[in-house]
C-alpha cells in the first residue's frame, strides 16, 4: 500500500476529499454572510437555521409531492429564498438604523424559532435522504475512488461562489450593489432603488445558504439541529477571512475545510477544535484577518 | 465605529443624581428582602438556581450593558468554572468555598486568554470570535476525560462551608448562595460606578474620543472582560455546588444565548435588569416544561420581541415610566 508520511494514500486522500466538500459548505455559507452584511450591516445569525431549511424543504418536497433532487435543488432555495424576503420585509428593515448587535440578537432569535418548529415536527434524529440516481457510483482515480456526487458537490460549489464573485465584481448590478454598500444615500439620489436592492440580497444569500443545505442533505442526514452545529464554524471562518473580500471568503472556506480534513488524518482529537485554533493564531499574528481592511 | 451608540442602551444610564440613587437604595432594599421572604414561598433550589443565573445575567451585563462589547461566549466562563469547582468538591475533596474560588480562578484565566484574543476586534467581530472561542472550549470539556462527557460530574458533594456548617440543609445552602449573589451584586454596583466604570461607559459611547482623550481602552476592556468572566465564574461555581451537578448543558452555546435573552429581557444596561430577566426567564422555563421543545421557539419569539418592541427591557421600560 502506498503511504505519505506514514499514512495510507487512500485515507489521506478521503480525508481531503471531505474537507473540500465541507469547504465548499464553509465558502457558500460565509460568502452569504459576507453578501448580506455588506449589504444590511446584519450578522445573520440564522444563516445555518436557513440551511437546515433547505435540506429540510428538499426533504419535506420528496416526501409529500414526490419532487425530486433535481428540481429541489432549483426549488427550495427559491422557497427558503422568499421566506428569507417575508423576513427582511417583516423584521430586518427596523433595525438597519440601530447598533449591529440588534440584528444578531434579532436573527438569534429567528434562528431559536426556526430549529425549534423543525425539532417539533422533525424530531431530533437525522432523516436520511437518497442520492439522485445520476449521480451514484464514482471514478477510480487510481490513487483513490472519487464518489461522483463528492466530485459534484465541489464543482457545483466552485461555479457558484465564482459565479457570485464575478456578478459582484465585474457586472452592472454588482457594481450598484458595492456603490450602494459604500454610500447608500448617493445610490439612491442616482435613482437606483436601494430598499428593493437590499431585499433582494438578502433573499439572495438566504437563497445560497438554503442552496448548500440542499446539496449537504444527501451527504449529511437532514436534521434541525446541521445549521447551528455549522453557523459556529463558520463564523470562525468569517472571522479568520475577514468580510471585507468575497475571494477572501471563498478561499479562506476551502482552505480551512482542507486544514480540518488533514487534521482528521494527522491528529483525530483536534479535528473539532482545529479552526478555532487558527482563528486564534490568526487574531493573535494579524487581528484584521486574512483579507480584511482594519475596521 | 460599532461601539453601542443605540438610544435603548445610552438612555438607560445617564448620570447619577440624587434621585437615582435614592430609586436604586430603595430597588435593593426591595430585591433583598423579596429573597429573604420568597423561600417561604416558593421552592428554595429553583430561588437558589436563579439567584446564581441573575448574577451570571449581571456579570454579562456588566460588559455590554456598560463596557458595549457582546459576548457571545459567555457560557465558556460559567460553564468551565461550574467543571471545575464540581472537580474540586468531588474528586479533590475540597471545602465549598475553596471549591467556589478554584472554579472563579479558573474563570478569571480563561476570560484573561479570551479576552485578550477577543478585544483585537470590534463590534460584531467581537461576538463572533467569543462564540468560537467559546465553542472550541465546549469540544474540549466534551473530550476530556475529568468533565465525565455526556454524563457531565454528578452527586457534586455541597460539603461543609469552612468545614463547620453542613450545607446539605438546605437553608444554610440558601443563605450562602444569597450572601454570595448579593455580595457580587454589590460589587458590580461599585465597579460600575468607580471611575474605571465611568471611563468604560466612555468607551462604550465613542471609543476613538477615549483614545484621543489618552486612555488605553484595550486595556480598560480587557479588565472588563476579565471581571465579567470572573463574576460569571463565581455564579457557575456556586451553581455547580448548589445544584450538585456539572454538565455540558452549562458550557454549550445555547447557555451563552440564554444569558444574552435574559439581560435583553430584563434590560440591558440597567442594574436591576438582569436579575429580572433571570428569574423571569428561568420561572418560564419552570412552568413550560411540559411542552418541551416550544421552549426554544418561545424564547426565540422574545427575543425577536425584545429586539423589535421594548429593547430598554422590563427594568428599562418602568424607569422611563417613572421618568415621564
Amino acid at each position: 500500500m502506498v503511504t505519505i508520511f506514514g499514512i495510507p494514500s487512500a485515507a489521506l486522500f478521503g480525508q481531503l476529499l471531505i474537507g473540500l466538500i465541507n469547504g465548499s459548505f464553509y465558502a457558500l455559507l460565509s460568502l452569504g454572510l459576507a453578501v448580506i452584511f455588506g449589504m444590511l450591516n446584519i450578522i445573520n445569525f440564522a444563516h445555518g437555521a436557513q440551511y437546515m431549511l433547505g435540506a429540510v424543504a428538499a426533504f419535506l418536497l420528496l416526501q409529500w409531492t414526490g419532487i425530486g433532487y433535481w428540481p429541489a435543488l432549483i426549488v427550495a432555495p427559491l422557497i427558503v429564498g422568499a421566506f428569507g424576503i417575508v423576513i427582511e420585509r417583516a423584521f430586518l428593515q427596523w433595525l438597519y438604523k440601530l447598533d449591529h448587535l440588534y440584528g444578531l440578537l434579532l436573527t438569534f432569535g429567528l434562528a431559536l424559532i426556526v430549529e425549534g418548529i423543525a425539532r417539533n415536527f422533525l424530531g431530533s434524529a437525522g432523516l436520511p435522504y437518497a442520492l439522485p440516481d445520476s449521480l451514484r457510483g464514482g471514478q477510480n482515480l487510481g490513487f483513490m475512488f472519487l464518489p461522483n456526487y463528492r466530485a459534484w458537490v465541489i464543482g457545483v460549489s466552485l461555479v457558484i461562489c465564482f459565479g457570485t464573485w464575478f456578478a459582484i465584481e465585474r457586472t452592472r448590478l454588482g457594481a450598484y450593489l458595492r456603490a450602494a454598500t459604500e454610500n447608500p444615500t448617493l445610490v439612491r439620489a442616482f435613482g437606483i432603488n436601494v430598499p428593493l436592492m437590499i431585499t433582494l440580497t438578502y433573499g439572495f444569500g438566504v437563497a445560497l445558504a438554503a442552496f448548500a443545505g440542499v446539496m449537504a442533505a444527501p451527504i449529511y442526514n437532514v436534521s434541525p439541529q446541521m445549521g447551528s452545529e455549522l453557523i459556529i464554524v463558520v463564523f470562525a471562518v468569517v472571522v479568520i477571512g475577514g468580510m471585507g473580500s468575497i475571494l477572501g471568503a471563498i478561499l479562506t472556506g476551502f482552505g480551512l475545510g482542507v486544514i480540518e480534513g488533514l487534521t482528521k488524518v494527522f491528529f483525530p482529537e483536534a479535528s473539532n477544535t482545529v479552526i478555532f485554533v487558527i482563528m486564534a493564531i490568526v487574531l493573535l499574528v494579524r487581528p484584521a484577518g486574512l483579507f480584511g481592511r482594519r475596521a | 465605529m460599532d461601539t453601542m451608540s443605540s438610544p435603548a442602551v445610552t438612555g438607560a444610564h445617564a448620570p447619577p443624581s440624587a434621585v437615582r440613587r435614592n430609586g436604586e437604595a430603595i430597588g435593593f432594599a426591595i430585591m433583598v428582602a423579596a429573597l429573604i421572604v420568597a423561600p417561604f414561598f416558593t421552592y428554595p433550589l429553583f430561588l437558589m438556581q436563579a439567584m446564581c443565573f441573575a448574577l451570571f445575567a449581571c456579570a454579562f451585563n456588566l460588559l455590554i450593558g456598560y463596557g458595549g462589547l457582546l459576548s457571545f461566549g459567555h457560557a465558556l466562563y460559567f460553564g468551565w468554572a461550574s467543571y471545575i469547582a464540581a472537580h474540586a468538591a468531588k474528586v479533590w475533596g475540597l471545602t465549598p468555598e475553596l471549591a467556589i474560588l478554584t472554579g472563579t480562578a479558573a474563570a478569571a484565566i480563561l476570560g484573561l486568554l479570551a479576552g485578550s484574543l477577543a478585544i483585537r476586534r470590534q463590534g460584531i467581530y467581537f461576538a463572533m470570535i467569543t462564540l468560537a472561542l467559546s465553542q472550541m472550549m465546549y469540544f474540549v470539556a466534551l473530550r476530556m476525560k475529568f468533565t465525565g462527557g455526556e454524563d457531565g460530574i454528578q452527586a457534586v458533594p455541597r460539603g461543609h462551608l469552612f468545614g463547620l456548617i453542613d450545607l446539605r440543609n438546605d437553608t444554610a445552602m440558601y443563605v450562602v448562595v444569597l450572601v454570595i449573589f448579593l455580595g457580587c451584586f454589590l460589587l458590580i454596583y461599585r465597579i460600575i460606578h468607580s471611575p474605571f466604570g465611568e471611563v468604560l461607559k466612555a468607551i462604550r459611547e465613542n471609543e476613538p474620543r477615549a483614545i484621543s482623550l489618552g486612555y488605553k481602552t484595550e486595556r480598560y476592556k480587557l479588565i472588563a472582560f476579565v471581571l465579567s468572566a470572573t463574576l460569571a465564574g463565581v455564579a457557575g461555581s456556586t451553581k455547580a455546588i448548589t445544584l450538585q451537578i456539572a454538565s455540558l448543558t452549562d458550557v454549550n452555546w445555547p447557555m451563552s444565548g440564554e444569558v444574552v435573552l435574559m439581560t435583553l429581557v430584563g434590560g440591558l444596561g440597567t442594574i436591576f435588569g438582569p436579575v429580572v430577566g433571570a428569574f423571569v426567564i428561568l420561572a418560564m422555563q419552570f412552568k413550560l416544561s411540559v411542552v418541551g421543545e416550544w421552549v426554544l421557539v418561545i424564547q426565540g419569539v422574545i427575543f425577536v420581541a425584545c429586539v423589535l418592541l421594548f429593547r430598554r427591557g422590563i427594568v428599562g421600560e418602568v424607569a422611563a415610566l417613572f421618568k415621564r
